[in-house]
């Protein structure tokens, strides 16, 4: 059942084309996350949906009613902006009751309803102050409360926390999937940032280029990307490329050479026709380093200790650099030679387009 | 010398540099003071008198002679009235230029300031025969009319490129909260923006103040302002220092005072959007 | 918003400057081409370029252009200077930096017309004035500077009434100025020259372009402080355009000739206007 349903919706500028036929279809109470890189067009289609920015084309229909010409105001969302967007003249209460007032509800209710968000937020004691007396996550929380005080269809978050400094960005991260459990609202939430999207989506949309490249979870997207723009995008650090030659094709598998080493790779998990090419992808913590023998071989250039676990960066032949995920005990010196093992059911190959040609083991 | 004493060093010159020629420019305005205490024989006394009994002789004497308050009356009527009419007309303005830019919109903006550059004198003739036909010579109307029209261009400038600067997003969540154009300007706007439109009037108001092109072409006595009295005392009958310097000290006090007090305001305000 | 009420905003102040440019500009142009005189209206007819010829044969004519010149390229040089001097002088803190800011700044606030009066009588006065008594203690002979050097006397009124507009926006611009820039600068080894030459300056680019563009509209039509000290005189010494025009239209009754010379006032303008504005409009922010 669509709840919020996006259909071939378009923006046009003078003469650039910011959101090119957007088809997305949005479930009750669903947290949704936006993410891509710059430029990609996410913070104008979720502007489009907050009808901030008219829609050049499409629709937009929200609980089975067209909201595609109506004024933000009357479109039952609510928005956090990234600034926070505070009314800097008024205190945090009268922050929190701006749109109720507007609306005309009784003092009654408005004193009721702020006095509760205010509660859940642990706003109590901040009522009364001026938006530049607060800290970033106070002012963020107030954002959040002016939001909540309307009960909207939707929130919109437009790169909440991007403001906020690092500790502070991984509590409210928490504190927001807490109130989407609590409150139960369908929420949309756009960040550059692929760890909020991998931590806080039901579903998460990848956007490039003012298209839509995948929808799905965290998991299937982390698994199973479309598109090597999907893959490299997901996961830190990066999903390895190395592109192989020499393919040769055998009935049941596909043999292909990198740097010296040979790959055995099952046919039946090749989608269509076998490529002539193709670049693999692989990530850090599928490789293994391994005593001796192994898939690869090469030169520890730099290692990455995060306590729990290591990221060592190992220099191949012909100067091509990969990462491998390592114990964080492991005793690695800069300029040893190491062997890498690779777990092939891991393995994603990509062709000469970029777009995915294999399936993961338990699909073949 | 320590690093410290360096530095301790470095700010007393500094200070001691900024002091003096502070004081030097400052030295008119302290004599013109001063003067305005002494008796005739001792404003003209080499070397000049600086312990002396001072007297309100002159002060009691400008209003005779000039009737002080009179001219006070119209400077601030024309003052005050032309900074309200030109805010009025200049807010909204501002405002749609600000937030709803067009492709134009530079274009107007700059061609408003270049009627600014139209020199006064250029239209002092048909102007001075507009107000004689219409009975508008010497009248605080006729100031006040050209007056407005004179700052009206630095008075949206100064607006516009303080509204500019206002975050996007504040007025994008008001409109998120339901708030109807009118709202957005009168209850958020306008509240965020009193210390810009203080600064422009604070502006406005000294420079129609202290006009002396139209005040001294188009006046003769009834509607005359401060500057106009002053440009009296000018004829060479005679050396009344003293009573020259009562008269402008009252002239000036009005709006110096006013101006310290507002210094900081009116230093904030004045950026035009030349400040990030 | 939609676009006819952005339009509806702007009416009053664009149809009102509209106004005030066009229906005296015309009335002027229209003056200017007939002959005209207060006193005897019968006598109006068209003269044709007769006025303008009258108007610039006059020997006042080419000393008014060039002394308004000078007067407006001097005070921009001095205000400018100056102002930026004195204002990054008092940026940093110092005792008193507040007094000193409040009295740089007071000269601002005087009328031109009190301004004129003080310099020339308690400053200028060849026999009572300031500077002939420290001119007789140094044991100089005193200046008579109204007489002597009357263009140079309005000059410095003029600057002193403009350098603390200069100072005014060159403090607030100052104030925005980066100063992690500055420490930056200052650990790769800038001195206080260094980093006032290529930080302070650069950043001042676009306050100077303003102080530049709203100087100019006032000092083109400087009046009051010429009216009240020299005349104009001696001759025509300190006489700039303005003055020339005043002097012709409401003291020697000649409207057409002074409508004519406003004409030539408007063309000066336009020709600075022109240079300044394609120099300065490229920094305001727009």
């Amino acid at each position: 059942m669509s709840y919020l349903a996006i259909t071939d919706l378009q923006k046009h500028y003078d003469n650039y084309h910011a959101l090119r036929g957007i088809n997305l279809s949005i479930i009750e109470g669903e947290f949704v996350v936006f993410v891509g890189p710059s430029g990609c067009g996410k913070s104008t289609l979720l502007r489009t949906i907050a009808g901030l920015e008219s829609s050049t084309g499409g629709s937009i229909e929200l609980d089975g009613r067209d909201i595609t010409e109506l004024a933000s105001s009357k479109r039952d969302l609510a928005m956090v902006f990234q600034s926070y967007a505070l009314y800097p003249h008024m205190t945090v209460a009268d922050n929190l009751s701006f749109a109720l007032r507007l609306a005309k509800v009784s003092d009654a209710e408005i004193q009721e309803k702020v006095r509760s968000v205010s509660a859940s937020l642990q706003l109590d004691a901040l009522l009364d102050r001026k938006p530049k007396e607060l800290s970033g996550g106070q002012r963020q929380r107030v954002a959040i409360g002016r939001a909540i005080v309307r009960q909207p269809k939707v929130f919109l978050f437009d790169e909440p926390l991007s403001n906020l400094d690092a500790a502070l960005r991984v509590q409210m991260r928490l504190e927001l999937a807490r109130l989407h459990k609590k409150l139960g609202t369908t929420m949309i939430y756009v960040t550059h940032d692929q760890v909020e999207a991998m931590t806080l989506a039901d579903r998460v949309v990848i956007l490039n280029a003012g298209q839509i490249e995948q929808v799905g979870t965290p998991l299937e997207l982390y698994r199973k990307p479309n598109s090597r723009f999907v893959a490299e995008f997901i996961g830190t650090p990066k999903m390895n490329l190395i592109p192989a030659d020499k393919i040769t094709h055998k009935e049941d598998e596909l043999v292909f050479d990198m740097f010296g080493h040979t790959i055995h790779f099952p046919a039946k998990r090749i989608k269509g026709t076998q490529p002539d090419s193709v670049i693999v992808g692989i990530r850090p913590e599928h490789l293994t380093l391994v005593p001796e023998g192994g898939d690869l071989t090469g030169r520890i250039e730099l290692v990455e200790h995060l306590g729990s676990e290591a990221y060592a960066h190992i220099q191949l032949q012909n100067d091509q650099t990969i990462i491998v995920k390592a114990g964080a005990r492991l005793e690695l010196k800069d300029g040893q030679e190491v062997h890498i093992h690779v777990d092939v059911n891991e393995i994603i190959l990509f062709n000469d387009n970029d777009q995915v040609v294999s399936v993961i083991p338990e699909e073949a | 010398m320590t690093l410290n004493q360096q530095r301790k060093l470095k700010t007393f010159i500094t200070g001691l540099f900024a002091w003096t020629i502070a004081l030097v420019l400052f030295f008119p305005i302290f004599w013109m003071f001063v003067t305005s205490f002494k008796t005739e024989l001792q404003a003209i006394s080499i070397p000049p008198t600086l312990i002396f009994e001072p007297t309100l002789d002159n002060y009691s004497e400008v209003q005779e002679r000039s009737d002080y308050i009179h001219h006070a009356f119209n400077s601030i009527v024309t003052a005050f009235g032309s900074t309200i009419l030109a805010l009025i007309i200049a807010v909204p303005a501002a405002f749609s230029m600000a937030f709803a830019p067009g492709k134009r919109t530079k274009d107007v903006l700059l061609w408003m300031l270049s009627t600014k550059m139209l020199p006064a004198v250029g239209v002092l003739v048909p102007i001075y025969i507009l107000c004689r036909d219409y009975g508008l010579l010497d009248s605080k109307t006729a100031l006040v009319i050209i007056f407005t029209l004179m700052n009206l261009p630095i008075v949206v400038w100064m607006l516009f490129s303080y509204f500019k600067d206002l975050p996007k997003e504040i007025l994008e969540a008001a409109r998120m909260d339901g708030a109807t154009p009118w709202d957005e300007v009168v209850k958020v706007v306008l509240p965020l923006s009193m210390g810009a439109i203080s600064s422009t009037a604070l502006l406005s108001i000294v420079l129609c103040w202290n006009e002396s092109f139209w005040s001294l072409t188009l006046t003769a006595s009834d509607a005359a302002p401060l500057t106009a009295m002053i440009a009296s005392y000018s004829s060479p009958e005679g050396l009344f220092w003293a009573k020259l310097s009562a008269a402008s000290t009252l002239a000036c006090a009005p709006i110096v005072v006013f101006g310290w007090f507002c210094q900081k305001q009116l230093v904030q305000g004045l950026t035009f959007g030349a400040v990030k | 918003m939609k676009r006819s009420i952005t339009r509806l905003l702007m009416a009053p102040s664009v149809i009102l400057l509209l106004a005030w440019m066009i229906i005296p500009l015309s009335m002027t142009i229209y003056f200017s081409t007939i002959q005209f005189s207060s006193y005897n209206p019968d006598q109006n007819g068209f003269v044709g370029w007769q006025n303008f010829e009258f108007f610039i044969t006059d020997p006042a004519f080419i000393p008014a252009v060039s002394n308004t010149l000078i007067l407006l390229l001097s005070v921009l040089f001095i205000t400018v200077v100056f102002g930026v001097m004195l204002s990054a002088l008092i940026d940093k803190p110092f005792f008193g930096q507040g007094i000193v800011r409040v009295l740089l700044i007071s000269p601002f606030f005087i009328m031109p017309t009190v301004n004129a009066l003080i310099w020339k009588n308690m400053m200028m006065n060849p026999v009572y004035g300031i500077f002939a008594w420290i001119s007789q203690s140094l044991g100089l002979e005193p200046i008579d500077w109204l007489s002597s050097y009357p263009l140079m006397s309005i000059i410095i009124m003029v600057s002193w009434q403009w350098l603390p507009f200069a100072i005014l926006v060159f403090v607030t611009a100052l104030q925005s100025q980066d100063t992690e820039q500055k420490e930056a600068a200052q650990m790769d080894g800038a001195t206080g020259w260094h980093i006032f030459r290529y930080l302070t300056i650069p950043h001042l680019a676009r306050p100077i372009a303003v102080v530049v563009m709203i100087e100019t509209i006032f000092l083109l039509a400087v009046f009051a402080e010429i009216l009240v000290s020299t005349g104009g005189g001696p001759g025509y010494d300190s006489t700039n355009l303005t003055y020339l025009i005043y002097n012709q239209a409401l003291l020697q009754f000649d409207v057409a000739a002074a409508s004519a010379g406003g004409l030539l006032a408007v063309v000066l303008a336009n020709i600075v206007a022109f240079f300044l504005i394609r120099a300065v409009g490229k920094n305001l922010t727009v």
